[in-house]
């Protein structure tokens, strides 16, 4: 049995050691580093199920910071198999980095692309089990820091350097909204730790708009995170510019860690009723404006940075119903189905660009790819037997259980509109002629082995979703 | 057996995809799923009470979920529909230009849903296996159509995907209306919390009025009907068959199976709006269907039309009113299945569909103007064929609704409104098919094959069935009858 907290230890080890690797075979295939960093991830995500339960008795003051319940490992395994998908992404994008990275020597500047992600994984599980606003403040900016690299990493292409001086500045006034709406929060309760802070609500002597005031400067900084409107500036340009797997991260890595902390400080906090009517505000302006900003776009990267949005909304409706479960539920479906669509989207925009046009007739240049695709378009449009489906039908249950019918008929006007946008593709892909310079598409075999999985497990928990349940308790 | 029916289509489907000869699997799996569905007619025993044949897995204790198939004489009735019209419209499926493959999974897909979804006695299965056919429609018409394919593709998608989603939420306000104790998405279980008056009929008129609205855009009810002519008039003959005739009648197959028997005070409530519509359906839609000047979309019109004379039947909410409207959508199946694999065969050899373009076509095409003759013989109502039968009940269980002998109630004006509807489909149905086939030639006259005569199997299989069930209709009452007697009296 292992204690939880090693997990992150190793993580952190395991980039060091690949650094260390890096700088000192200088004539070593990077590649090799990713592959060593794929496994080290597995061994760890194997080594998760291990995990001694933590003990009541252990009153170290480390364990006021610091839980390892079945939803803080749960999300611990997000984020390690986020890694690892975008590890493999990575791998294909490598040509692209070494284009867009000035190089005194061949492959210089892979290996730190492919080991930062180790780091920004570390940050992430910290965030699953931070229990106390200091740790969730540390591991935020840990991931916050490595994105910062990593989003202007190809840093002749204009773009990305545009998309990293935009993440820079916009998250870094979301850390100070954090840092003070922690301050306001502290200031009112006299505490750090969250479930102190839950017994603190319930003294009915609380300075109870002091503490409404710091969670909302709270719920600002997450909803940067998590990409939800209107907090959303940044999240076109950024994704579009960002290398494409560091933008399958931000979309997939950065999301579920906001979630996993905003259902942490939400649990205190929703029992002021001002507090819900804000994030239900938040989470109409995000369905519609990330499904209607959807509609136009013809960039597939753009489209997806858009469809983020409007996921962030679901999940968002998942929340302030009250509905841990459908929000894991549907985090792992919405990591499934964007990894997939970014990993076919790095392939084919290594022949000509993220347009759309570079869709078109894909099932003629590679029926394999073009299918995944589908079964990406499809979860994420929410049609049955895929684990999007799942994920809106939990979404959707709970919101009626909640009685929260006005959330219920936006989300359904949404859905429509998003069959349009993620079909789009779905044309692009059966409809149209390929250009006639395109020639078929080559995947590697790991690449095939990581799509064929994420596409199996579209399916399966399409109609079984116990493993994720079980996961949960 | 009810497995073997369900997935064939979707596993032959599975397999056309990797690689295996598409007609022949194809052919070969609707075969398979025909001749088991006629075992399991012949077998169900129509005294035993509930469903038969079922099979359970369960899947998620957490959310009560199981997928649970089985069969009760209105689904297996319309088990055997979907079958018949698969194997028609595989049958009919000559050669496709590109992507052979593709086509015939994507046809196998759309009949495997709409089996699936009448076998599943289960609220999620039931909506997952419809929603199916959503993919492999915006392919058929998007890629294989004609005419404005690519814009009827795009209405037809969104229009459904919308209307399925709302009727997913009803669905879950159905299950989310049921007790703690008694919720299950399993129909068995709703059937019976909603037989013991479990759910409020507060909740019972919200609930069946996101229902009606959800299936009735599945089902082109007005004013949500203007997908229908579009899409039929675009897609390929074969999917139209199995869109028309198979798959809309899933939205239908939802209204009797769940919407009137679980929620009776919400039919009563909503029971004037409904015949409104329906009146709607049956006479302006009528009336626009007279006023077409092309045969496809003069037969998407009148495919929503009919439409009309079913939700009289559901809406009378008695056996007779029900059990004609369950025979009714398996005669229009095999009825406008026939028509649109006529119209499909003669658009392959004429410039154009337009009546005034046309005519005289007799000559050339003896069999494929037979054919046309029954099928829309059978559309009408001519007694012999189902269609009539199936009228018939709807008809005079629609007029014994809340009759008393001292005045009409508005279910008798809605009857005898409804009644001038056949007129209106004869009207339009003898025109387009004088104007078609016989008249004088357009000039210049071209050299017109007719239909092969392999074809001839395909259409012999639809008319014999409706004239089998026209004739004897006892055969499918005795199966349908039982299924209804747990929610409606015999008299009402």
């Amino acid at each position: 049995m292992i204690s939880a907290p090693y997990l992150e230890v190793a993580v952190l080890v395991l980039g060091a050691i690949i650094l260390l690797v890096e700088s000192f075979a200088s004539q070593l295939d990077r590649r090799f580093l990713a592959y060593a960093a794929l496994c080290g991830l597995g061994v760890i995500f194997l080594a998760t199920f291990f995990v001694a339960p933590q003990s009541s008795t252990v009153s170290a003051p480390f364990w006021n910071f610091y839980s390892a319940d079945a939803i803080s490992l749960f999300f611990k395994r997000i984020a390690l198999a986020t890694t690892a998908g975008v590890l493999v992404m990575m791998l294909d994008f490598a040509p692209s980095v070494l284009v867009g990275v000035p190089a005194a020597t061949p492959q210089s500047g892979l290996g730190e692309f492919f080991t930062l992600p180790l780091f920004t994984c570390a940050g992430l599980m910290w965030m699953a089990s931070a229990i106390d606003f200091v740790l969730i403040f540390v591991s935020l900016e840990l991931v916050t820091i490595s994105f910062y690299v990593l989003v202007g990493f190809t840093r002749r292409n204009p773009a990305s350097l545009e998309a990293a001086v935009k993440y820079l500045v916009l998250s870094a006034v979301a850390t100070g909204f954090l840092v003070y709406g922690i301050t306001w929060i502290f200031g009112a309760t006299g505490e750090t730790n969250l479930q102190k802070i839950t017994t603190v609500f319930s003294r009915p002597d609380l300075e109870q708009n002091a503490a409404l005031f710091g969670g909302v400067l709270v719920i600002v900084a997450l909803g940067f995170k998590i990409a939800a409107v209107p907090f959303h500036i940044w999240v076109a340009d950024v994704y579009q510019g960002a290398p494409t797997p560091v933008t399958a991260y931000l979309s997939v890595g950065s999301k579920a860690a906001g979630f996993i902390v905003l259902l942490r400080v939400l649990e205190p906090f929703l029992i002021l009723p001002r507090m819900r009517a804000v994030l239900v505000a938040i989470a109409v302006l995000s369905l519609i404006y990330g499904n209607l900003a959807a509609l136009p776009q013809t960039n597939v990267k753009r489209l997806l940075a858009y469809s983020s949005i409007a996921h962030a909304g679901y999940l968002l409706v998942a929340v302030v119903s009250f509905s841990g479960r459908a929000v894991a539920f549907y985090l792992v479906a919405y990591l499934l189905m964007t990894l997939l669509s970014f990993a076919v989207l790095v392939l084919v925009s290594q022949g000509g660009g993220d347009q759309l046009e570079s869709f078109a007739g894909l099932s003629q240049r590679s029926p394999f790819l073009a299918f995944a695709m589908l079964v990406a378009m499809a979860s994420l449009a929410g049609v049955p037997f895929t684990a999007g489906f799942l994920g809106k039908f939990l979404v959707f249950d709970a919101a009626v259980s909640a009685h929260h019918f006005g959330l219920v008929i936006v989300a359904v006007i949404t859905v429509g509109a998003g069959f349009y946008y993620y079909f789009k593709v779905v044309r692009a892909i059966y409809w149209d002629a390929p250009p006639s310079s395109a020639g078929k598409i080559v995947v590697s075999p790991l690449t095939r082995f990581s799509i064929i999985v994420m596409i199996a497990g579209t399916f399966l928990l399409g109609v079984y979703p116990q493993p994720i349940f079980d996961a949960l308790r | 057996m009810l497995l073997l029916v369900t997935f064939a289509p979707i596993v032959a489907a599975i397999l056309i995809m990797l690689g295996l000869p598409a007609r022949t699997t194809a052919l070969a799996a609707s075969l398979l799923t025909l001749l088991t569905s006629v075992l399991l007619f012949l077998g169900f025993d129509s005294f035993a009470r509930g469903f038969q044949f079922v099979f359970t897995i369960p899947i998620s204790t957490e959310l009560r979920l199981n997928f649970a198939l089985g069969v009760d004489g209105l689904s297996l009735l319309m088990i055997l529909l979907g079958a018949i019209v698969l194997l028609a419209a595989v049958w009919f499926t000559g050669e496709v230009e590109h992507h052979e493959n593709a086509f015939y999974a994507c046809l196998l897909l759309i009949a495997g849903g709409a089996i699936g979804a009448f076998a599943s006695l289960n609220l999620f299965f039931f909506y997952a296996f419809h929603e199916l056919a959503l993919i492999p429609t915006f392919l058929l018409i998007g890629i294989w159509g004609t005419g404005n394919r690519r814009a009827a593709a795009w209405k037809v998608t969104i229009y459904l995907a919308l209307g399925s989603v709302i009727l997913l939420v009803g669905l879950i306000m159905l299950y989310r209306a049921v007790p703690s104790s008694a919720r299950s998405l399993d129909l068995r279980v709703l059937q019976a919390a909603a037989s013991a008056g479990q759910i409020a009929p507060a909740l019972q008129s919200s609930i069946y009025l996101v229902l009606l609205i959800g299936f009735g855009i599945l089902i082109s009810l007005v004013p949500f009907h203007t997908w229908a002519p579009e899409a039929y008039a675009s897609a390929p003959a074969p999917a139209a068959m199995l869109h028309a005739g198979v798959l809309k009648k899933f939205g239908l197959y939802g209204l009797l199976r769940i919407a009137s028997p679980f929620l009776p005070d919400g039919a009563q409530h909503w029971s004037g709006l409904l015949l409104v519509l329906l009146l709607a359906n049956i006479i302006y839609i009528g009336l626009v269907t007279i006023a077409q000047r092309r045969l496809d979309w003069m037969l998407g019109y009148s495919s929503v039309m009919h439409m009309g004379y079913i939700f009289l039947g559901i809406a009378s909410a008695n056996i007779l009113g029900t059990t004609g409207a369950a025979i009714l959508m398996f005669a229009h199946g095999l009825s406008i299945a026939l028509l649109f694999a006529i119209t499909g065969e003669i658009r392959k050899r004429v410039p154009s569909l337009d009546f005034d373009a046309m005519g005289g076509l007799a000559k050339q095409m003896p069999l494929a103007a037979f054919a046309f003759g029954l099928g829309a013989f059978a559309a009408i109502g001519l007694p012999g064929f189902a269609n009539f039968a199936a009228e018939i009940m709807v008809i005079f269980g629609a007029f014994r609704n809340g009759f008393d002998y001292q005045h009409f109630h508005i279910f008798q004006w809605a009857t005898l409104l409804a009644l001038w509807g056949v007129v209106l489909s004869a009207v339009y149905m003898l025109r387009a098919y004088r104007r078609t086939f016989f008249g004088s030639s357009p000039e210049p006259e071209i050299a017109i094959s007719d239909i092969r005569s392999a074809f001839r199997f395909p259409i012999a299989l639809l008319v014999a069935v409706s004239i089998l069930f026209g004739f004897f209709p006892q055969i499918a009452v005795q199966r349908i009858a039982p299924a209804f007697r747990n929610y409606f009296s015999a008299t009402q």
